[in-house]
């Protein structure tokens, strides 16, 4: 375990971010952290870098609290949401001030940022850079000491294809070195590219703790396209067995609650000539959206306040 | 957490070494954050140059005695008040160097990879005092020699070897300063900048005047308190009623300094950046 947090609640004056969270980051993995906007994904993000002390609870990084680390920049690499840079600044002299809090040099600075491909502005001031170019410098500042733990909140936020593409193969090669990726995005098919593993809060709860392939089966019983010349008599016959049957259109229909293997034995059975059958993969949209309504119904009926992208 | 891991991770080669943070580390961040902004180093300028001019001005201004002079232009003191515009300068850059920290979200880096917060507070202290210090010790100097020697060619004027005045000509730049570590500490307490610098200059200009002029003596007694007019024991050749003595007025300054500093320091560590 990487990442541990234990009943963790931060309540502020007006509201409860967080609610009695508990999780595991593991190392190898990259691990998806998933939930509406205000669901407290930030603040716990904010919680495990010490910005922010839990009301109640505890968050320690490789078994410690991140502020009791001796080399922080080391143990954790942060790109966190709100930009953290002074706009006066030029984005070499920002790293350096960062670099030198762990005594790291100029060279490891210059390599950061060829890196992430700031080369050309590293001189510039930050204030003017584009969010893409904002979220390079971030990604840099997270990448200085080379460290054990990255957490990135919306890491891809703003990039262009080729930063999208770059992101996903570093983090990709960064878990497959044994190290541990924490990641939130709102781009659920990057996250479904991205991630092996899901955390999904809402309201600052726990909603689920899981694989990835998990979570996306989690989203109901796969469905099963079937087309056949004689899909009403098909339909007839697997209706006794099926949880739902939605019947498409005169030569197709879609069941829940049996596999295409139960099907395709069936209808050979019957001799009854299939077209197609094909199971329809979940996606992790698809769960997501399921997940996260459920958990808006089950905590008020009015939706309206609640933000989802 | 348990004693026994399971497995270690694969020991991969680190592309760079760190070192554990310390205050030298921290110190050498901050130093920099303070150098790659030009609003720092125009501010120190400014009031350097500043306290130069004014010297060299007053000094003509009052190079002959006449009855339209106050008592507090002719003292040795005249040709530092320079200081009035320095501890404006100093004082928005002590805030500054603190509060635009948290008004561009530079804290939450600032934090994350100095996580025990308070070498950062004393990093960005000695920072502030040696950047100040080496500033505006010798242009409180050269303030004075400019000044007097302006003044020497039609009267008598002063010099650094005469009593007390090495304690003026040093205690100005001592007090700009203390100023600026007051105006530091009111950053780290108030955070964003325009409350920060609003609170500063409530406590050294607005506050001051309003219990010194308008509250009658029992204001006084309290206005004399305040770090301005602490300062002006040991600032101004002239000591007038209501003013602490030079000792109790340097003491009281550093009183404001040490206990902003310790607020600041409690501050930092019980609340959410």
């Amino acid at each position: 375990m990487v990442i541990e947090a234990q009943h963790v609640t931060k309540r502020y004056a007006d509201k409860v971010a967080v609610d009695d969270l508990s999780f595991i980051v593991r190392p190898g993995l990259v691990t998806g952290f998933l939930g509406p906007n205000g669901a407290g994904k930030s603040t716990t993000m904010r919680m495990i870098l010490g910005l922010d002390a839990p009301t109640k609870g505890t968050i320690t990084v490789n078994g410690r609290a991140f502020s009791e680390h001796a080399r922080p920049l080391q143990e954790v690499g942060a790109l966190l949401e709100a930009r953290g840079v002074h706009p006066g600044r030029s984005a070499r002299n920002h790293l350096l001030a960062m670099a030198a809090t762990a005594g790291i040099g100029a060279a490891r600075v210059d390599e950061v940022i060829d890196m992430v491909g700031l080369s050309d502005v590293a001189t510039k001031r930050v204030g003017a850079f584009s969010l893409g170019m904002g979220q390079r410098l971030g990604i840099a500042s997270a990448l200085i000491a080379d460290p054990d733990v990255l957490i990135l909140d919306e890491p891809v936020n703003g990039l262009d294809p080729d930063g999208v593409r770059w992101i996903r193969n570093l983090l990709r090669g960064f878990a497959d070195e044994g190290r541990t990726v924490f990641l939130s995005s709102h781009l659920m098919s990057e996250m479904a590219l991205t991630a092996d593993h899901v955390i999904v809060i809402g309201r600052g709860r726990l909603l689920r703790d899981q694989s990835m392939a998990d979570f996306i089966a989690s989203a109901g019983a796969s469905v099963v396209r079937v087309r056949s010349p004689e899909a009403g008599r098909l339909a007839d016959i697997l209706r006794p067995h099926a949880t739902m049957i939605d019947i498409v259109d005169e030569g197709t229909f879609e069941l829940e609650g049996l596999t295409s293997d139960d099907i395709g034995i069936a209808a050979a059975a019957a001799q009854i000539t299939l077209f197609e059958l094909a199971t329809q993969a979940g996606s992790l949209e698809e769960a997501y959206m399921v997940l996260t309504e459920q958990a808006v119904d089950f905590r008020t009926h009015n939706t309206s306040g609640w933000e989802q992208q | 957490m348990s004693v026994t891991a399971p497995a270690s991770p694969p020991i991969r080669h680190r592309a760079v070494e760190s070192q554990p943070v310390t205050l030298h580390s921290a110190i050498a961040s901050e130093w920099v954050k303070f150098r790659s902004l030009r609003s720092g180093a125009f501010m120190l300028a400014g009031a350097a140059i500043g306290m130069v001019a004014i010297g060299m001005i007053v000094g003509w201004n009052t190079r002959k005695i006449s009855p339209s002079l106050d008592p507090e232009d002719i003292v040795a003191s005249a040709v530092l008040q320079g200081y009035y515009l320095g501890q404006l300068l100093l004082g928005s850059l002590g805030v500054l160097f603190v509060s635009a920290e948290y008004s561009t979200g530079m804290i939450r880096s600032t934090m994350a990879a100095v996580p025990r917060r308070i070498p950062v507070l004393l990093a960005k202290f000695v920072v502030f005092v040696t950047a100040t210090s080496i500033t505006i010790l010798p242009s409180c100097v050269i303030a004075f020699v400019a000044g007097q020697g302006i003044i020497s060619r039609t009267r008598t004027s002063y010099s650094l070897g005469d009593p007390g005045v090495l304690r003026l000509v040093l205690g100005t730049g001592f007090y700009l300063v203390c100023i600026g570590v007051i105006g530091a500490s009111c950053g780290w307490l108030v955070r964003n900048t325009p409350g920060a610098l609003v609170t500063y200059f409530a406590i050294i200009l607005v506050l001051p005047g309003i219990f010194g002029n308008v509250l009658g003596n029992w204001g006084k007694d309290i206005a004399q308190y305040f770090p301005s007019e602490a300062g002006r024991s040991f600032v101004s050749g002239l000591h007038l009623p209501y003013t602490l003595s030079t000792w109790a007025g340097f003491t009281v300054l550093i009183a404001w300094v040490v206990i902003g500093l310790a607020a600041s320091a409690f501050s930092l560590r019980q609340r959410d950046i």
